[in-house]
Order: C-alpha cells, then sequence, then structure tokens
C-alpha cells in the first residue's frame, strides 16, 4: 500500500505531495559498522570496489557518491584501532578516477578546512568538477585538535572556536577563485589575438582573519559553475554555517521522524535568518537500510547485522575508549565495570564517528540500560548503538522514506551499505523500484549536473552577483 | 652506457611545448580543459607504445601569461591522471607535483591513491618552478631562499617516501578470530621532523602496489640519488650526456633525457616553427630541443641511447607532433631495439626495469 492510502496524520501532516526521495551512497568505511569480516565482503581498498559501488548507484539513478576524509589512523588510548576497516583512498583522486567510468552521478569529497590550503583545495575541486562535466562536491567538515594538527605542516594551530571563522573565510575564498573566469574569458577559434580575453581572467586578493590568499587561478567554471557544497557539522555553529553557505546538509537526523522535522524546522529558520529561500538548503542525512521479504526476516536480520557489527572485541574497545583504559581483558558477556570513568574530557583519538560527548554521561547511559534490562556489556552496547535507521521489506520502508520526504522532514537521505561491495545491490534492486511505484523517484536522470539533480538554483544565481554586474556593463 | 633499449615518456600538458601550439592544431582553445582531448591524447600514447605519460602542471598562473595571450588554464595534474587512470592499461601516470606547494600528509595519500587506482602505473615527477605567486599564493610561509627550497624538496620527497611505507605490504590482515582488520604492529609512525614541518602518524592509505610511486625529478631539483629517474636537459648533445654521467655516477637508479620536439608534418617543421615563432616567442628551456624530421630524431636517439635510459619528449605541438611521433618515429625506434614498449600487466617500476623498495621501517626493525 502506499503512503497516500493511510489515515492521515495530524502530527505529520503531508505538506509536500508531490516531492521526489533523493540518495547518495555514503562509503564510509573506517567505523564498526561495516562489516568487513563477512564471507561477502570484497577489498576495502581496491579501486574495484569502489567502482562496483558507484556504478550501482548511478544504475539506481542515485544523485551522489560520497567519500569520507580520513586525517589521522584512528588510536584507542594510544593503540591504533585495529578492529575495524582501517585505511581509505585520497578522496578527490578517487573521484576523479571514478568521473572516467560513471556519466551522472555526483561525486563528493568530504575535506577539511583547516589543514587544506584554499588555493590547492579549490583548484583539486574545481578540476574534478570540469573534467567530470559538473559532477563535483565539496563535503565540508572542520576539525581542530592538535592530535590530527600532528600530520599537517601547521600543527594544531586552530582554536577550536575559529574552526567555522577559518571555514567560512575558506569557503569565500574558494568561490572567489571558482569564479575568477569569466564565462567568454576563453578565445573561441584559434585566430583571436589571444587565449584569453584581456580582463577577463580576475586574480584573487583574499584577506580574512584566518585565510589570505593572492592567486591567479587557472580553472575557469564548470558547467554547474561551482562545485555543490555538503556540511556535515550538528552543532548549532555547524548549522549556522550551512544556513549561510552550504547547499545539502548531511544531517544525523533522519531516523525519528519527530526529531527530523525539528532539525528541519531549525534548519530552514537558520536558512531564512541568512536571507535565502527556505528550501534552498536540502537536508540529506546519514542512513542505513535493512530489507528483507517479510518484516520479521528484516527484523531478524538487523539483529544479527548489530551483533556483526558489534564483537565482544569492539564491545570492549567502545567501552576502553569510553572508560579511557585499556578494558579489553574483561568479559564482554560479564557485567559492565564497577567503577565510572575519570572526569576528563574524551578522547579525539577515535575519530568523529565514536561516542562524543561526557565519559560519565556515556557510562550512566550504558549501566541504565544494563542494569534496566540485565544486559552484559556487549549487549548494552549493542542497545545504545547507532541501529540500522530503516528495517522493514522494499514496500514499508518505501513508504517510510516517502513519508518522510513528503512531511518536509528531509529531501532525501545518504545510505551507508554495510557490505562492500555490493551493499548497495539490494537498494537499488528492490527499493528503488518500490519508490518509483509511488511515482517517488526519478525513472532517469534528467539533468547532466549535480546541481540539476538536486535541484539546487544555479550557483551563479546564488553567488555570482559579480559576474551579473560584469555581463550587465559588457551588454550595455 | 646503457645496455637496455631506451623507455620513451611524452609530456601531455596543454596544447604542447610551444607557447604558440593552442593556435596550431585543429582542437578548439579550450581543448586543453576537455576530458575528451585529454582521453584521446593519452590512449594515443599508449596505443603509440609510450611508457609514460608526464603530466606538467602548477597551481598558479601569473598576470604575465595570462596578459602574453599564452594558455592560462591547467586542471590539477593528479586529478588528469586519475581520471585517465581508469581509461589507459599499460601506460605509466606521473603528474607533476611542486612540493613546496604541498601538503606531505595529503601528497602521499594522493599518489597512493594513483598507484592503487592504475594498479601500479603511477609517478611523481618533482618539481620546483621559480613560480612567482606561490608564496602569495599558499596561505603560510613558503621557503624562497634556494638552499630552503633545495632542503624543502629534498624532506618532502623523503616524507612522502616514507609515509608510503608507514603501511606494510601485508598489514591487512582481516583476521576473522581476532577481530582484527590489520595487524598494528605493521603500521608504523612516519615521526618526520624538518625545519619547516613535521608528520607525526602513518599514512591514511595503505602502501601503493609499487611499493613506491616511481619518483621522477630534474637533477636540478633532487640530488638524483633520491629519485628514482633523474631527468637532464642541456643546450646540446653533449651537455645532456655529460649530465646523464654525472647524474649516473651520483646514484640516478635510471636517467632520462628532456627533448623538445618539432617534427615535419603536413608543412616542413622549418616553416611550422616560423608560423609558431610569428606568433610567440619560444624561450630556451632546460630540455634539448630537436627540430626536424622524424629520421633525425632517430639518430638523435640511437645518440642519446648510449648516455641515458630513456627520452622524455615535449612535443612543440601536442595535436601535431604526437600523430608524427606514433606514426614515424616510434615504430622504427621499436623496430630497431633502440627502444622498448611497455608490457601489459607491469607496472611502471616493471617497465622502467626499476627493482621494488624495500620498506624503510622492516629494514630497521630487521637492523
Amino acid at each position: 500500500m502506499s503512503a497516500s492510502a493511510r489515515p492521515p496524520d495530524r502530527d505529520h501532516p503531508i505538506t509536500r505531495p508531490t516531492a521526489t526521495v533523493h540518495l547518495g551512497v555514503f562509503f564510509q568505511g573506517v567505523n564498526h559498522h561495516t562489516v568487513w569480516s563477512d564471507p561477502r565482503s570484497g577489498s576495502q581498498t581496491d579501486f574495484s570496489s569502489f567502482r562496483r559501488l558507484a556504478e550501482t548507484a548511478e544504475r539506481g539513478l542515485f544523485d551522489a557518491f560520497f567519500l569520507g576524509e580520513g586525517l589521522r589512523l584512528r588510536e584507542t588510548n594510544g593503540a591504533l584501532h585495529d578492529l575495524d576497516v582501517v585505511g581509505r583512498p585520497d578522496a578527490i583522486t578517487q573521484l576523479s578516477a571514478l568521473a572516467a567510468v560513471t556519466s551522472r552521478i555526483g561525486l563528493v569529497a568530504t575535506q577539511n578546512t583547516t589543514y587544506n590550503d584554499p588555493a590547492d583545495l579549490a583548484r583539486r575541486l574545481a578540476s574534478l568538477d570540469v573534467l567530470s562535466g559538473g559532477r563535483a562536491a565539496w563535503n565540508v567538515v572542520t576539525t581542530d585538535n592538535a592530535w590530527t594538527g600532528a600530520n599537517f605542516r601547521r600543527g594544531g594551530y586552530l582554536d577550536h572556536a575559529d574552526r567555522y571563522v577559518r571555514a567560512a573565510e575558506f569557503v569565500r575564498a574558494a568561490r572567489a577563485i571558482w569564479d575568477s573566469f569569466a564565462d567568454d574569458a576563453i578565445a573561441t577559434t584559434t585566430r583571436e589575438p589571444s587565449w584569453s580575453r584581456p580582463g577577463a581572467i580576475t586574480p584573487v586578493a583574499f584577506s580574512g582573519a584566518t585565510v589570505s590568499t593572492h592567486v591567479t587561478p587557472t580553472v575557469p567554471r564548470s558547467p554547474q559553475g561551482h562545485p555543490v557544497i555538503f556540511q556535515a557539522g550538528d552543532s548549532p555553529a555547524g548549522r549556522t554555517f550551512a544556513a549561510e553557505h552550504a547547499d545539502v546538509i548531511f544531517s544525523a537526523h533522519g531516523s525519528d521522524l519527530d526529531d527530523a522535522l525539528a532539525f528541519a524546522r531549525d534548519v530552514r529558520r537558520r536558512v531564512a535568518a541568512a536571507g535565502r529561500p527556505r528550501d534552498d538548503v536540502k537536508i540529506l542525512p546519514g542512513t542505513s537500510f535493512v530489507l528483507g521479504d517479510t518484516e520479521a526476516e528484516a527484523r531478524e536480520l538487523a539483529t544479527w547485522l548489530v551483533r556483526e557489527q558489534i564483537s565482544g572485541a569492539t564491545a570492549l574497545s567502545i567501552l576502553s575508549h569510553i572508560w579511557g583504559e585499556d578494558l579489553s581483558q574483561l568479559d564482554p558477556d560479564g557485567p559492565l565495570p564497577g567503577h565510572d570513568p575519570a572526569p576528563r574530557e574524551l578522547s579525539r583519538t577515535r575519530g568523529t564517528g565514536a561516542a562524543q560527548g561526557d565519559p560519565a554521561g556515556l557510562a550512566r547511559r550504558l549501566r541504565s540500560h544494563a542494569e534496566e534490562l540485565g544486559l552484559s556489556i556487549r549487549e548494552a552496547v549493542i542497545a545504545t548503538d547507532r541501529r540500522p535507521a530503516f528495517v522493514g521489506t522494499p514496500s514499508s520502508v518505501a513508504d517510510r522514506l516517502v513519508r518522510f520526504v513528503r512531511t518536509g522532514a528531509v529531501d532525501g537521505f545518504n545510505v551507508s551499505p554495510w557490505l562492500v561491495p555490493d551493499g548497495l545491490d539490494e537498494v537499488v534492486d528492490r527499493l528503488v523500484p518500490e519508490l518509483q511505484e509511488r511515482a517517488a523517484y526519478p525513472t532517469e536522470y534528467v539533468g547532466t549536473t549535480l546541481r540539476e539533480h538536486l535541484g539546487l538554483r544555479s550557483s551563479r544565481d546564488v553567488h555570482g552577483a559579480r559576474d551579473a554586474i560584469q555581463r550587465t556593463v559588457v551588454g550595455a | 652506457m646503457s645496455s637496455r633499449p631506451l623507455v620513451l615518456a611524452v609530456d601531455l600538458d596543454g596544447s604542447g611545448a610551444h607557447p604558440a601550439a593552442w593556435r596550431a592544431g585543429s582542437d578548439a582553445p579550450d581543448a586543453v580543459l576537455d576530458p575528451a582531448v585529454l582521453r584521446r591524447r593519452v590512449l594515443a600514447a599508449e596505443n603509440g607504445g609510450f611508457t609514460l605519460v608526464t603530466l606538467d602542471d602548477a597551481l598558479t598562473t601569473t598576470q604575465a601569461t595570462v596578459s602574453s595571450g599564452a594558455v592560462a588554464a591547467r586542471l590539477d595534474g593528479v586529478v588528469r591522471a586519475a581520471f585517465v587512470s581508469q581509461l589507459t592499461t599499460r601506460v605509466g601516470l606521473a603528474p607533476r607535483v611542486d612540493p613546496r606547494g604541498a601538503e606531505p600528509f595529503h601528497l602521499a595519500a594522493q599518489l597512493a591513491s594513483l598507484d592503487i587506482a592504475s594498479l601500479g602505473r603511477a609517478g611523481w615527477v618533482v618539481g620546483d618552478a621559480d613560480q612567482p605567486g606561490l608564496a602569495d599564493a599558499i596561505d603560510r610561509v613558503v621557503p624562497e631562499l634556494p638552499a630552503d627550497r633545495e632542503l624543502e624538496v629534498a624532506d618532502v620527497v623523503r616524507t612522502v617516501r616514507r609515509l608510503w611505507d608507514s603501511w606494510e605490504d601485508d598489514a591487512v590482515i582481516k583476521d576473522v578470530a581476532t577481530g582484527r582488520y590489520v595487524d598494528r604492529d605493521r603500521i608504523h609512525d612516519v615521526a618526520v621532523t624538518t625545519p619547516t614541518f613535521a608528520v607525526a602518524g602513518a599514512s591514511i592509505t595503505p602502501r601503493p602496489p609499487q611499493g613506491h610511486v616511481v619518483v621522477i625529478a630534474p637533477d636540478t631539483v633532487l640530488d638524483p640519488a633520491a629519485a628514482d629517474v633523474s631527468l637532464v636537459g642541456g643546450a646540446d648533445v653533449a651537455e645532456v650526456v655529460e649530465r646523464a654521467v654525472a647524474a649516473r655516477g651520483a646514484g640516478a637508479p635510471r636517467v632520462l633525457a628532456d627533448v623538445e620536439v618539432l617534427l615535419d608534418a603536413d608543412t616542413s617543421c622549418a616553416a611550422r616553427l616560423a608560423a609558431l615563432d610569428a606568433d610567440a616567442e619560444w624561450t630556451p628551456t632546460d630540455a634539448l630541443r630537436f627540430v626536424g624530421s622524424p629520421f633525425g630524431l632517430l639518430l638523435l636517439a640511437e645518440q642519446l641511447a648510449e648516455a641515458v635510459d630513456g627520452i622524455r619528449l615535449h612535443p612543440a605541438v601536442v595535436g601535431t607532433d604526437l600523430p608524427v611521433l606514433t606514426r614515424f618515429v616510434l615504430p622504427r625506434l621499436f623496430a630497431t631495439r633502440i627502444a622498448r614498449a611497455p608490457r601489459l600487466a607491469q607496472t611502471l617500476r616493471g617497465a622502467l626495469d626499476l627493482p621494488r623498495p624495500e620498506n624503510v621501517f622492516t629494514q630497521e626493525e630487521a637492523a
């Protein structure tokens, strides 16, 4: 049954009855949600695995293929974390290779603004955008801790408070670099007096509190103008940054409809406050699917999956991270430690996907679950871990996805497959047709650029004021 | 003196080595940005039997270049190389990256990723352009004094090699019984400290298939012993030979001569040169310059074969000179065994007859 056949839900009214679901795939890799130990798992390193996923996503008419970023190998209490997938490719390099074997899907590179150089990163993104025919995007992330900085020239130079100051200046500098070529800058025939029209390539001079660059750029705009900007930070500063600068928010609010609606309201308020149309920023939360022939089968599969994701060793490793001491010798099927973690800041070395916040609070949460339900260490960690958001038959999951989109809570989802490289096959072969049957998913790519896939305004309308002025002068 | 047949490389950046090249071919001026043109040219080079395609690059251009009327656009070299890695099967791919503009940690991961995606065909042309503007473009202090620059280039190369070694080849163990994906004893912190930067941890990317990406550097930029392939130029053959001998004496594992070529095509080389020079002056570079017939180039190659392991050609006009090279020069060089073409499923190291480097960390452990 389709969503529209259900009785109306007064708490979650359908505000966008014809809205369609946008899908992206996030190849996340380095965390315990990727089940590398399954016999069906392939290489996490070989290019062919990435190609297989990207081709499957493109077959499923996904908007985007998304890669994360690694700046330092994760550690638990000073030792390299060895239980999850370790290692990944450089995102822009890998996406450039994928651009050659795909033709429509968007290519999203996560890149931080703290340990990159604006002139260099803006150019690499623009190069990918031109080579892919306007399919590039940049997921802007920030970081500031000294442990990560120790791998980079400037070390841990940036104060936590300044991370979004730097990010905003970095994006503004990048946009200036992307706009340096006028659209008619390059000669159209070999008989013109010079390769570029005099005055049509504008040097960029950007000086801010945290970013300074003077550069004559070498890459013109792509067919989509600027690479699409994604943003993933969830803090108030991150949300405001997204409202001012981003085209897409890669949120963590996509499993509970009330939570997703509250997040969407907050984001749209911030977007309007930034002087933009309320729906200018698309919301695509990260998620995962577990599909079965029946609801019971899907639930059973989900139960199996979380136990695969959180082995006894992984549970103890998560515990060691929260307690700040080596607890790997405990019995994962036994009770939680009797003592509380020492009061301290949680270490940043476990990566951004790990538990965040106050160790005592995290320990309390585990303990309350364990005591209430009589759970072992492993069971308590499983009970408090992120669960697959959508578990069910392709039909019931499709209904729920459509509901999320048509109530205005989200614009779509970034799916993380838990099996590499075949984990997307079921989504494309079984879930996408259900969405198409509900007229909630495209049946072909209409445009060629990522901006067109996502229904975004051209970057020029948003950011190209300077050029509009130039064109007016030229046209007058 | 070299006993093996020569390997042949070609630089396919932009429209060609001559600044007026963009006017000369049949391509539109914006062909330098066109993925289809890049694909066509790299495939032509691969099919012609070149062992290596290099892609010259620079982070920024100058207002002087722009106002001179020359080509002022160029896509990032690593991005271009990665793109063509999936369209080719046997040719080596070496983008130029200048260490002073790069973040060593990112650079090591980029080149390792290129090597993984190309199944062991990646190279790195180490450059250090006298580029006015680099220091202004980069948002940090960039070494500018000659001695500091030399040190910086050497330090970045050393650090990048160490990052490639930070994972042992067999670090991924996927031991289901213990739940360990990697053996943490086979992944090493690089712990490099130089006067201008430090890198603490291991690379984010596993060791590349070749162990180390092939490091290719002009003898003027990097100590030949620190490179895998040293590039030498010269105003005449005698100087090229002299520098090749010196580079080899200094410990260069392989030496390639840089040669700019403008050949007889539909019109004579002299007429072509005059037409190009009428548009823009072709200022001399460090490369040896050859203007002449395909047969003359064969003789030059034979001469150089006495002193070098290979030749990197810089076509004056890619659209014109590359077809002449692949049609009239390379087949003769292969037929006479003056030069050799790469075989299928060879790595770039294999095609250059270079050994796969030992891992510095396993060597340290063994010592």
